[in-house]
Parts: C-alpha cells; sequence; structure tokens
C-alpha cells in the first residue's frame, strides 16, 4: 500500500487533472480485457502533462511505488492489470490529432487518441493507417504501441510497428527523450525508437506518437468463401500465398465462431457450414479484379462450396465488423473466453488447425477458432465459465499443450496480444532463457528500480 | 462472502459472469463520453454490481450515483457482440438501493409520490393533470415566467419547469369510446395502451395514431380498465408496482382476441414486450405475461408488416428520423420506421449524423439529473443542427418534449414529430 502522505503528493503533481481513490474507482480499473485477472490499485491518475508524468516516475522511484499505464483497457494480455503498492495512470484523456502532414505523410498524435477515429481523419484526405485491431473502436494508439498491435489488414500492411516514425518517451527515470522522426532514413546510433514498439508499458509512456500514414487503396472487393472442412480452408489459404497474390485480409472463423457471430450480427451467414474465409484484396480496380478472380478460383479448386461477394462498401464493411465482434460474440455461447494468440508460418495454418481440434478433443473442452489465417496469426478460443475450476485447469492444460505445438512448428505464443501477465510463463519456449536475460537486463538499465509495470512479459528478477 | 444485495430480485448472476469486459461498449456509452471515467461506463458498472454481488462493496454511495448516472439507454446492449442485457442488471440495482432504503429524500418523493402515487393511479394522476392544466393555462405559469418568481424558492426547479409537459383539455379516454371500428372492412383487431402521461399530455399523438391504424382497416379496442404500464416504475427500479401494474393491464388486453397490441411510445412498449421477463416466476402470470409480450408491437413495426396503404398526394418534404432508445436499443426496431417514412412519396430523406444517440430524455432522466440530461441533449442538438430537416421523426414522447426544448433553446426551425402525426399529414386524415 502507498501510504497516505505519497498519496497526498501525487495528488499535488497530477494537480488539475484527475486523481481518484474511491473503492469505486479501484474496482473500475482493476481489469482489462483479459479474462481471470484483477488487481486493485492504490490510485487511478489522469495527468494532464508531460511535465507531471515526469514527477510522478521521480517521486516514484524515490518513494518506491509503481506506476502502470492504460489506455482504453481493452488489452487482451493483462499489460494494464495493476500491481501491487501502484497507481494507474489512465492516459486516454490525451486523444488530440496534433498534425496531419500531408507532404511528408505522417501525423503526430497523443496516445489516447481512439484509432478509429484516426482512420475517419485521416481518410477524410484519402489517406490510409492500416493497422485495424479488433477493438479498433474503442483502444488508443498509445496501446497499440506498447502491444505492437496486429488486426485484419495485417497480411498485405504489416502491423503497427511498420508505421511508427517517432515517438516522445517519458522514460521511468523522468527523463523525457525523443526517438525517431519524420525522415524516411535514420541510422544514427541505435534504433531506440522499435525498442519501445511493443515493450507492453515497461520501458516508457509515450506522450506524443508519429505515424507513417500511406495513400488510401482506390477499391477494394470483399468476399466470403465457405467450406464443408477448416482443412480445406487452410489449404486455400497457402494456394493463394502460392499464387503470389497477398490479399489485405486473409480472416478464418470456424464452425463455433461462426454461429455466435451469424446470431450478434445477422448478416446471413449459414450456420451449417464447418469454416468459412474473409477475404479482401485491394488497390488498383483493374489489379483488383484480376486478383479478386484468382482468389475465387483457388477457393474452388480448394473444395469450396460456395463465393459470396459483397455488392456494396457497406455490406463490405457489415462483414468486416462482425469478423471483428469474433471474440466477444463468443461469449454468447459460455460466459467465459479464454482466447489465445498463437502464430505460426502460414504453410502450417492447415496442421495447427489439425493440432488444435485433436488438442480440445483430448481435453473434452469446447474450443471456437478464428483468426488472421493469411499471417498465420489463430484465436483458439475456449468456451468455458470461470465458476468452473476444474474445467478451467484442463483449459490451462490444453493451451500449454497447443503453445509447445505452435513453437514446434516454427511458430510463437503470440502473434499480436502480447505477453504481458497472460504468457509471461510461457515466454522462453518462444525466446530461450538467453533472450530472457538480454530483456532483464535492457529493462534494469532503463528502469533499476523496477517501477514501470513490473512483473509484466517478465518477472523481474 | 456473502452478497451485499437482498434475495429479492439481485440483478442476475449469470448476465453478471455473461460480461468478458471487453470494452467495446464504451464508445456508445453518452455518460463514459462525458467522464471519460471507467467507473461510469457499462462494463464499470457490471463490475461495481458484481463486487456488491460478491459482497466486496457495499451499497455505497458512490455505487447509487453511478446506478443513477446511467441513463439506461441501452446502446451498449445494442453494441455488445456478447449478448449481455446490461439494462436488467442496472434496473435490478435500482431495485435493490430501493429495497435497502438507500434513496435520499428527493429521489424518495420523485419516485414514490410521483410514480407511484400519480402515474399508478388514474384518478390521481388526472388530478394531478387537471391542476397542471389550470397553472399552464390560466395565467400562473406565464406569470411565474416571466416573473421569475420561481428561482427564489428553487433554482432547480426553476431550470426544469419547462419540462413539464403541456396538459391537454380533454384527456384521452374522456374522448374515445371503448371500441372504434373503421370506415371500411375490419382486417385487424388491435389492442392500444392509452398509457399515463400519454393519455393527459399526448392525446394529439394518440389521436393521430388511432386515424392512421381505422385508416389501415384496424377496429381498435382500448380497454376501460387498463392501467399505465409501469415502464418508468421498473426502469427506476420499482418492480413491485411495476408488476402489480402489469397483472392487471395483461387481465384486461387478454379478455378481447387481439392480433397485436400497438404502441406509439417506445418506453411503453419496451416494457410490455418485458413483461414476460419480470413476471417468469410468477405461477399465475409467467405465461399469460408471455402471450401478452408477443403481441405488442411498436407502430411502425406493425405498420411495417402489414404494408402502408397507398397515398395520391406527394408530401415534399425533408424528413428526418431519431432513434428513442427504448426502440432501437430495448426492441431493435430501426430499419421499419425508416422504411415506412421513405416510402411516404414526396419525401425527401436525411438520415441523423448518430441518429441512435440517446437524446437525455430517459424517462424522468432530464428531471432528477438535468445537468447530464442537458450535455447529453447538446451532442444531438449539434448533430441535428448539421442537417436541419423540417420534420424529425421521434416515436416516444419523452424524446419529443426533450429534442423541442432544446430546439427552442437553439431557436431552431424543426418540428419534432411522432410518426403517426407525420403519416396523419402525409394521408391528409
Amino acid at each position: 500500500m502507498i501510504n497516505s502522505s505519497v498519496l497526498s503528493q501525487i495528488k499535488t503533481i497530477v494537480d488539475n487533472g484527475k486523481f481518484l481513490t474511491s473503492q469505486e474507482d479501484k474496482i473500475s480499473y482493476s481489469y482489462d480485457g483479459t479474462p481471470l485477472l484483477e488487481f486493485f490499485p492504490d490510485a487511478i491518475v489522469k495527468p494532464t502533462t508531460t511535465e507531471q508524468l515526469s514527477r510522478l516516475f521521480k517521486l516514484a522511484n524515490k518513494e518506491r511505488f509503481n506506476i502502470v499505464p492504460r489506455g482504453s483497457g481493452t488489452g487482451l494480455s493483462g499489460g494494464s492489470i495493476p500491481v501491487e503498492n501502484c497507481i494507474v495512470v489512465d492516459m486516454s484523456g490525451w486523444n488530440k490529432i496534433l498534425e496531419i502532414d500531408q507532404e511528408n505523410l505522417t501525423a503526430w498524435v497523443e496516445p489516447g487518441v481512439i484509432t478509429e477515429q484516426l482512420h475517419k481523419e485521416v481518410e477524410k484526405l484519402g489517406l490510409f493507417y492500416p493497422p485495424d485491431p479488433g477493438s479498433m473502436s474503442i483502444c488508443t494508439i498509445g496501446g497499440n504501441v506498447a502491444e505492437n498491435s496486429g488486426g485484419l489488414r495485417g497480411l498485405k500492411y504489416g502491423v503497427t510497428k511498420n508505421y511508427i516514425m517517432g515517438l516522445e518517451v517519458v522514460l521511468p527515470s523522468g527523463e523525457i527523450i525523443q526517438c525517431g522522426g519524420k525522415t524516411m532514413k535514420d541510422v544514427a546510433g541505435y534504433n531506440l525508437k522499435d525498442l519501445f514498439i511493443g515493450s507492453e508499458g515497461t520501458l516508457g509512456i509515450f506522450t506524443k506518437i508519429l505515424l507513417k500514414l500511406i495513400p488510401k487503396p482506390q477499391t477494394s472487393k470483399t468476399m466470403l468463401a465457405f467450406f464443408n472442412s477448416p482443412i480445406d480452408a487452410g489449404k486455400t489459404v497457402s494456394a493463394i500465398i502460392a499464387n503470389k497474390i497477398i490479399p489485405a485480409t486473409v480472416e478464418f472463423l470456424d464452425n463455433v465462431t461462426i454461429r455466435s457471430v451469424e446470431e450478434y450480427a445477422k448478416i446471413g451467414l449459414p450456420t451449417d457450414i464447418a469454416s468459412l474465409l474473409l477475404l479482401e484484396v485491394d488497390g488498383h480496380p483493374n489489379v483488383v479484379e484480376d486478383e479478386a478472380a484468382k482468389v475465387v478460383e483457388c477457393c474452388k479448386a480448394n473444395n469450396s462450396i460456395e463465393v459470396r461477394t459483397a455488392k456494396t462498401q457497406e455490406e463490405a464493411l457489415k462483414l468486416k465488423a462482425a469478423r471483428r465482434a469474433a471474440l466477444s460474440a463468443l461469449a454468447r455461447a459460455k460466459p467465459t473466453t479464454i482466447l489465445e494468440d498463437i502464430t505460426v508460418p502460414r504453410s502450417e495454418i492447415a496442421v495447427m488447425l489439425q493440432k488444435i481440434d485433436a488438442i480440445s478433443k483430448k481435453y473434452n473442452i469446447l474450443i471456437g477458432t478464428f483468426g488472421h489465417a493469411g499471417d498465420g496469426n489463430l484465436h483458439p478460443t475456449c468456451l468455458t465459465d470461470e465458476r468452473n475450476k476444474e474445467e478451467i485447469s484442463r483449459v490451462e492444460k490444453a493451451y500449454a499443450e497447443i503453445f509447445e505445438e505452435a513453437v514446434k512448428l516454427g511458430g510463437t505464443i503470440t502473434g499480436e496480444h502480447g505477453t504481458g501477465l497472460a504468457k509471461r510463463k510461457f515466454l522462453h519456449l518462444v525466446t530461450g532463457q538467453t533472450s530472457i536475460d538480454v530483456m532483464r537486463s535492457i529493462k534494469k538499465a532503463i528502469d533499476p528500480n523496477g517501477i514501470l509495470n513490473p512483473g509484466k512479459v517478465f518477472t523481474i528478477s | 462472502m456473502k452478497s451485499n444485495f437482498t434475495l429479492i430480485d439481485p440483478p442476475s448472476n449469470d448476465v453478471i459472469t455473461n460480461c468478458m469486459h471487453c470494452g467495446l461498449c464504451l464508445p456508445t456509452c453518452p455518460t463514459y463520453q462525458l467522464t471519460g471515467l471507467e467507473n461510469s461506463s457499462p462494463r464499470g458498472r457490471i463490475r461495481l454490481i458484481k463486487s456488491v454481488a460478491e459482497g466486496k462493496l457495499a451499497i455505497t454511495e458512490g455505487f447509487i450515483e453511478e446506478m443513477n448516472f446511467c441513463l439506461d439507454c441501452q446502446a451498449c446492449e445494442t453494441a455488445c457482440p456478447a449478448g449481455v442485457k446490461y439494462g436488467s442488471l442496472v434496473e435490478a440495482a435500482r431495485n435493490q438501493i430501493r429495497l435497502t432504503e438507500r434513496e435520499t429524500i428527493k429521489e424518495k418523493i420523485l419516485k414514490r409520490i410521483f410514480l407511484r402515487g400519480v402515474l399508478s393511479h388514474k384518478f390521481q394522476l388526472k388530478l394531478v393533470a387537471r391542476l397542471l392544466y389550470y397553472y399552464q393555462n390560466s395565467g400562473a405559469e406565464w406569470f411565474v415566467q416571466k416573473t421569475g418568481i420561481l428561482k427564489i424558492f428553487s433554482k432547480k426547479l426553476n431550470k426544469i419547469q419547462h419540462l413539464s409537459p403541456r396538459i391537454d383539455k380533454v384527456f384521452f379516454d374522456e374522448q374515445y369510446p371503448e371500441i372504434l371500428k373503421p370506415e371500411g372492412e375490419t382486417k385487424y383487431r388491435i389492442g392500444f395502451l392509452s398509457g399515463c402521461i400519454m393519455s393527459v399530455a399526448f392525446t394529439k399523438v394518440h389521436e393521430d395514431t388511432i386515424k392512421v391504424l381505422l385508416h389501415h382497416n384496424c377496429e381498435i379496442i382500448i380497454p376501460k380498465n387498463q392501467t399505465c404500464c409501469g415502464s418508468l416504475q421498473a426502469h427506476n427500479g420499482d418492480f413491485d408496482i411495476a408488476r402489480e401494474l402489469a397483472k392487471k393491464n395483461i387481465d384486461v388486453f387478454l379478455e378481447h382476441e387481439l392480433d397485436a397490441i400497438v404502441m406509439d411510445s417506445a418506453g411503453c412498449g419496451a416494457l410490455m414486450k418485458e413483461y414476460g421477463h419480470y413476471l417468469k416466476d410468477d405461477p399465475v402470470y409467467s405465461e399469460k405475461a408471455k402471450k401478452l409480450s408477443a403481441k405488442v408491437k411498436d407502430l411502425s413495426e406493425f405498420l411495417f408488416e402489414i404494408g402502408l396503404k397507398n397515398s395520391d398526394t406527394l408530401f415534399n418534404h425533408v424528413v428526418s428520423y431519431h432513434d428513442a432508445c427504448h426502440l432501437v436499443h430495448a426492441q431493435q426496431v430501426s430499419s421499419q420506421p425508416r422504411s415506412l417514412i421513405q416510402n411516404i412519396p414526396g419525401v425527401r430523406y436525411v438520415e441523423l449524423p448518430e441518429a441512435s444517440w440517446c437524446c437525455g430524455s430517459a424517462g424522468i432522466y432530464n428531471v432528477v439529473r438535468n445537468e447530464d440530461a442537458e450535455k447529453v441533449l447538446s451532442r444531438k442538438m449539434k448533430n441535428i443542427s448539421s442537417i436541419t430537416p423540417e420534420y424529425l421523426v421521434a416515436n416516444n414522447p419523452g424524446c419529443i418534449g426533450q429534442i423541442e426544448h432544446g430546439l427552442k433553446e437553439q431557436k431552431l426551425n424543426v418540428r419534432v414529430v411522432h410518426l403517426a402525426t407525420l403519416l396523419r399529414e402525409a394521408y391528409g386524415l
């Protein structure tokens, strides 16, 4: 517990910003989007200036309390779950787009800008910011950078890290640094910017972010392909890539997910099929026509029972929005949804789907799988009930096995959600112990007292 | 730990567990958008309710404040992919606050005297309405407003006095017989709820609804012994009286063979469709309630199903549509009214930006929490002024009053009408 004299110093520092300590406040900031995790912070603050943040860090080092940064709290690995002896620093109020530079195709934003808001603003100018995580209607750019978030368009356009050109960061020491900038090339010194991307709030808090924008694709075509077997869907993905077509989006949904999504969104998906692929190609109109035709061919050659094309842009948007809601929609079937985020080389998608199926049968649990099949990123989601402790323990065993299989296939335990608290005990499977030791020494160099989001990604000692 | 709720109608544990706290409700919540605080979001409130249910939080002042701050607009339910019935949780929590005697004096006066004493009894309702009519029409109101004398007694009261609905000279049930027959053949037999506030202050909307229904060959039955539907009571957490009223209505409406019970107030329709839910554990009424609920339809739903009659005249006006929360979110009715409006010959339909964002009326919210309601209203006003249509259709009396008030403040020339009024004018009935 942080003692009351320190709390009052914290209150003085945040000055005009919010300082919250009631029991109701602590409850409301004890969780994020991750299942089964919660912890009460000692206070929640909403600082309004970089200087306030810097002073908070200095006080934290002096008085040895912890700081846990938070955006909208939609993370899925526990990155913003409070820890012992901590204050939550809520950055969601920093929500201004500071500049859109049409000559350099960049945007300076504050970390609390909502991802979808940014999409809307830049698209008005014919520009495009591709990263589109499932929670883009409420997640923040700051959180996206901290988690290096992906999304539906990752296959063709990459993920958040591919669009970060510069950062202003308040370090755990309280010092403020700028890294990167508007230049397309820059090899001066170590690439510190990339160190902070995906650092899960353990190395610094962003106060300004410089984003790369690209011209908005002229047109796009969205298709749905239905399959009687998930394996055929997996093979179709490999066939499309082998045909040298890189669609913007290739999303996979299995039967359990299809049924939940249809119940929520009512978009006319057949609920009796084994799986479907949601595909989108975009770019120059001629290229789009050509690629769409080839994609349809690949689907048919791999036993697709039907391929539908969205007739209007509105229909296409509805299909993608429904897919984004997949995880939450699965909670219709069972109250607790525990999802994972394994990623395998995309040639191994069909194999991984078979492994997941076998493991769910072995442990007698219900798994709905959906994900970004095009980039090998799958979200097997276990449908369970947190009140059933016995089943939860079987779920944990099943996931341990799924992680092992993914790593064996040359994959990773998390593609876009981060390690956080939820997956840190499996991190060594992918990185090896030496890499974790290197990460620890980096953490120690930047945050010697371990005051910033300690215990996330790996344990401190 | 032991729950801090009573054993009577506690918020459902299954619904609480159904929330997987993904946060997709946050961008749709008017109160979260106002404060930016997790406590005033649907996800935060569910966690607070969960904490009380688990005995980790008492029914504190802070808890009560958050439950009452909620507009119960249920926009979060439309947004929720997991299908969490948030409204049922917050209403149950309000009922718990009442049961544990934790309301403030102000709330007690408002909710118990007004909702229980006045709205729930025809005689008292008419008496109060009659008094209010004389106040509004004798010159007393003019005197009070001109002199600003009310400010001396209560600044707050002075601010909300305009929200009082204009009382009609002749009340609805004094004008109409129990059974109305259409001129031509009878194709449908319709039950009609005259309601509480609707019957003393929105007679015009009722009249328009009846004209439109008669025009569409409906025989209309307005059971004499019917009562207030109980929606304001239930949504504000007074389940006892809501159930009492529901039972009375079930008895009087089920006496008749009806094709549908057609509603012209979204709030009433939302609750009557939920009678089955509120009485699910009642041995005598559970089945009857379900039967009644299945017959309830909003006017727009009903007309959309039977199809509008052709009109020979052109209605050359620009029309837009505001979604009443209790229609779009609670009843999931949104495409039907739009389609009806768009099909009126001559109409140029313009979609209102953020049409399904609450206007701040929210039952009695704009009276009890006027300042918050005004903030919510200002967003609606910004959207209306961006298109300034000639007509704005809203299918709920509360919304009509609230938006009219906003328009008056902003001196915007837009007519807010019920769909029935628009149709009546379009048909020239």
